[in-house]
């Protein structure tokens, strides 16, 4: 704060005021909380360093073996570098176009992007993270189909995104049902039987699922369809460069989290919630959109379109209250994408799918585990079976001790393992010998 | 910043066969053909910029020179708090062991992670006066919802399911109403009273039982404090309904007054506003949520304890409201608000919120002659003008927003609050110093003179960007909102 005592002084009086407490004449009495706050005297930078390094000292980063919706890729170090350009970081949403282009265009960048990975037409300017845009998406649904409201969810969408739109739907209103999982994959009689029944607003379903496992969703959409109700998809997004499109599913909505773009895994954040559409839906999409148009000059230039801001979101009529969007994160998507390019992004998921089949067939071959779902397509992420004498949570706390972060325990017996291009062969093999010797 | 338009996409600069990656030999054997059957792998192929990372580096440094920050210039942006970012939290965020921490690594190896969030938690259970707080929360608007989602929780935990209404006043953020709806609340709108605070009486009237909560902005949106806040409080708690309050202009009652102490049962705090954490475009922010005591059984999932031994957990409860978030929230956005917490401490922190009502009345004191105040001070962080006092000149509240543009400023939040026709609204913050406000006052005072002597000149701005007047029907008639369809 720049202000000297004089500084305040000439200021004061500019206003007719005598001391900065006469600018809270206002505030009854008995509301002023009249003491310093109970916290921590002011800090120099150096003190700031120390406390967070101490901090530092109390954690310990471990090679990645987890994924679970938060997937250890690689950063390219150019990210932080466009990142950390304060033209970007200390802007705030480009409410004036004029004097926004850099974020504007950005954006503009992100939603081509996007839209290419998913294969859908349209794509917003993002949302929180994975767990937030599917129960937007969730929310999409309801409001396209206006009367009905019940929403279908496969039991293979990964426990905490599902738990989220578990969250929305109860307050919302929305009756969410839980299609059951048939070897580790979503019940397809269940599904059309559910489906069938009538009244449903949409279906959510994942890929690759929370087992890591691909699943194959012919003919889904067109179930779905015929049924008028709207198919949303939940995917990973770095696996999309490779895996049959939500676009080419057929489905209505493609929603998930961005993070596998090379986003640190942060402790959980920031990440990117990210929702497309196609351009028939693009007026239900819930969130920011920034369109191209021209200026008096003629001008390609850009700026938010069709959605409310902040002031003016729709009020009492809103079907979302997002108003913002991840913004520095999707300049992080679109630097990322563009940085990789279609052959990084093929790279990162040839050698994800390689590091994890060799890291599940040499787990098999210690005798200690078995695939959950052997006969089951996957790319970087399988649920392993721990046979009798050991538990997921044995096998974890003794990784632990040696730098390794096993997996993500899903049962006693059951333990999620992932692989990235994080992971040289030699990680690979440390991790096998060690549940090899327990 | 850059006056000339860049204006190329990156698209554009791809070129077949340019990479600009980096990574390690493949070392195993197998890859995508191998692990999935053609019929679930992508037929089209994969359309991305192929560009080298000296093209990708240029682009979007000239891309940014077309864009203005907080570090441009001064940004009075109503209801938004554009305070300045102090460098040291991007330096305490951008820590490589940090980065490397995955949700579902066990509790003992991130003691240090958990207990910054906890660390957190305490101070602005403090600065709030509230019991318990919530990090999770994306955002204000998120933060709104999840304070509503334990609204609801609480009443149904009573058996208290008829209370299907929330009240928010007229100049409520547009969030409010919104927030309120996705959790399935009807909206119950109440008046303003010629001052800009809430009409009790009004208020009165349409409380009772069917009230779930009553939402409020204290200061308001037009930067009045709601002196009637206690009577309020009092009337909203014997109809059995909460207090919500929305922390969006939390800044200016730092130091001074306490939400949980002027009855407030709920509430969120926008650490992207009055934490100093960067805006980024639109994002990531972060919206906690505090609750009084009684309240915190409902918090969302996962909670952050310190347990008995003094260590730190991240576990999920049964009487929780449900699950929000995917984890924790956007957690080194947190890291950067207890960085500033540290750096301004107890002292600097109740400086911060008086400096911000200083500079906000100075700028009203000394433009009151010549525009519209409708609502006389003394206001707190912000204050809102009803456009030129002179309305002959044809010129409007937006024409003054674009001239702003022509001298280096952000323009102020415009047609905000919906109480009057040409609303600008203006914050400056404390940490403007008052050359830039005399610098800014001036420019203002030679808007107001340019309007009557020569209005062309502001209706036409602005003249010097590297935009001028984008055509937004065009833009929203026909929606072009990717390259392909350029």
């Amino acid at each position: 704060m720049p202000h000297t005592a004089s500084d305040i002084e000439r200021m004061l009086a500019a206003c007719g005021a005598s001391s900065l407490d006469d600018l809270y004449s206002d505030v009854p009495e008995e509301l002023r909380l009249n003491r310093p706050y109970n916290l921590p005297e002011a800090c120099s930078e150096m003190e700031v360093r120390d406390f967070f390094a101490a901090m530092r000292a109390k954690m310990k980063p471990l090679k990645c073996f987890a994924g679970g919706g938060f997937y250890d890729h690689y950063t390219p170090a150019a990210i932080n570098s466009i990142l950390s350009r304060s033209e970007f970081l200390t802007a705030y949403t480009p409410y004036q176009p004029e004097i926004s282009q850099g974020t504007l265009q950005y954006i503009f960048e992100y939603q081509t992007i996007m839209s290419r990975l998913t294969g859908m037409d349209v794509s917003n300017a993002s949302m929180y993270d994975g767990a937030t845009a599917t129960a937007e998406a969730m929310m999409m649904t309801v409001a396209a189909a206006r009367k009905r409201n019940r929403v279908l969810i496969s039991e293979t969408v990964n426990t905490a995104v599902a738990q989220v739109c578990a969250t929305y739907a109860r307050y919302h209103g929305v009756t969410l049902e839980v299609i059951p999982q048939d070897g580790g994959v979503t019940s397809r009689a269940e599904f059309e039987m559910m489906v069938k029944a009538g009244d449903v607003a949409g279906v959510i379903v994942s890929q690759p699922n929370m087992f890591g496992i691909v699943e194959d969703y012919t003919g889904w959409a067109d179930t779905c369809h015929a049924a008028k109700a709207l198919m949303a998809m939940n995917c990973q997004a770095s696996p999309l460069a490779v895996l049959r499109t939500p676009g080419e599913w057929g489905a209505d909505i493609a929603c998930g989290d961005a993070q596998s773009l090379g986003m640190p895994l942060n402790f959980g954040g920031p990440y990117l919630g990210y929702i497309c559409t196609t351009k028939a839906l693009i007026r239900k999409m819930p969130g920011r959109i920034v369109g191209a148009t021209k200026d008096a000059k003629g001008n390609r230039v850009f700026v938010l379109t069709l959605q409310a801001r902040e002031q003016h979101i729709r009020r009492e009529k809103a079907t979302s209250n997002i108003c913002s969007n991840q913004g520095l994160m999707a300049l992080h998507t679109a630097v990322y994408c563009s940085l990789m390019g279609p052959e990084g992004l093929r790279q990162v998921n040839e050698i994800s799918a390689a590091n994890a089949h060799y890291l599940v067939e040499q787990l098999c071959v210690t005798g200690k585990m078995e695939q959950a779902y052997p006969d089951k397509p996957y790319l970087n992420e399988a649920l392993m079976r721990v046979k009798p004498g050991l538990t997921a949570t044995a096998i974890i706390e003794a990784a632990e001790k040696a730098g390794i972060l096993a997996g993500v325990t899903v049962a006693d017996d059951l333990l999620l393992v992932c692989a990235t291009e994080m992971q040289t062969r030699d990680d690979i093999d440390r991790y096998v010998q060690l549940v090899k010797s327990l | 910043m850059n006056k000339e338009l860049y204006g190329t996409l990156i698209f554009e600069l791809s070129r077949p066969g340019r990479t600009g990656f980096s990574l390690p030999k493949k070392q195993t054997e197998g890859g995508v053909e191998s692990s999935i059957p053609a019929a679930l792998r992508r037929e089209k192929t994969l359309d991305l910029p192929e560009v080298d990372e000296p093209t990708v580096v240029r682009h979007y440094t000239n891309s940014s020179n077309n864009n203005f920050g907080v570090d441009t210039g001064f940004y009075p942006l109503g209801s938004c708090t554009m305070k300045y970012n102090p460098k040291i939290n991007e330096e305490i965020a951008a820590d490589a062991t940090v980065a490397r921490l995955h949700p579902a690594a066990p509790d003992s190896t991130v003691q240090g992670a958990l207990e910054i969030y906890w660390t957190l938690q305490r101070a602005l259970c403090e600065i709030g006066g509230m019991a318990e707080f919530t990090l999770n929360p994306f955002a204000g608007a998120h933060g709104e919802l999840t304070g509503l989602m334990v609204i609801h929780a609480y009443h149904d935990s009573r058996g208290d399911s008829a209370r299907t209404k929330v009240i928010v006043p007229d100049s409520a953020h547009g969030t409010n109403p919104a927030s309120a709806a996705v959790c399935g609340y009807k909206i119950v709108e109440v008046k303003s009273l010629p001052d800009g605070t809430v009409d009790v009486d009004d208020l009165r009237s349409k409380l009772d039982e069917s009230v779930a909560a009553v939402m409020m902005t204290n200061p308001n949106t037009v930067g009045m404090f709601e002196r009637s806040i206690p009577e309020i409080a009092e009337a909203v708690h014997a109809a059995g309904a909460l207090l919500y309050y929305d922390g969006a202009n939390l800044n200016p009652m730092l130091g001074v007054a306490r939400p949980g102490d002027m009855g407030f049962d709920v509430m969120h705090i926008n650490l992207h506003k009055t934490f100093s954490t960067p805006h980024g475009g639109g994002g990531p922010g972060a919206g906690p949520v505090g609750v009084r005591a009684g309240l915190e059984e409902f918090l969302p999932n996962p909670r952050v304890m310190r347990k008995a031994d003094g260590s730190f957990e991240a576990r999920d409860t049964d009487t929780a409201l449900g699950r929000i978030s995917m984890w924790l929230g956007n957690y080194t956005v947190l890291m950067r608000a207890l960085a500033y917490i540290k750096i301004l401490g107890a002292e600097g922190l109740g400086m911060a919120g008086k400096l911000a009502t200083l500079n906000a009345n100075y700028i009203m004191h000394r433009l009151k002659d010549l525009y519209l105040l409708p609502i006389p001070g003394p206001c707190k962080h912000e204050f809102v003008f009803d456009g030129l006092i002179d309305k002959s000149t044809g010129v409007t509240t937006l024409n003054v927003a674009k001239r702003l543009l022509d001298f280096g400023f952000h323009a102020p939040t415009i047609y905000f609050p919906l109480l009057f026709h040409e609303s600008l609204m203006i914050e400056p913050t404390e940490t403007e110093s008052p050359e830039t406000l005399d610098r800014f006052i001036d420019v203002m005072r030679q808007i107001a003179r340019e309007a009557a002597e020569e209005p062309q000149t502001v209706i036409d701005a602005p003249h010097t960007t590297p935009v001028s007047h984008p055509d937004d029907t065009e833009a929203a008639l026909h929606p072009v909102v990717t390259f392909d369809e350029l």
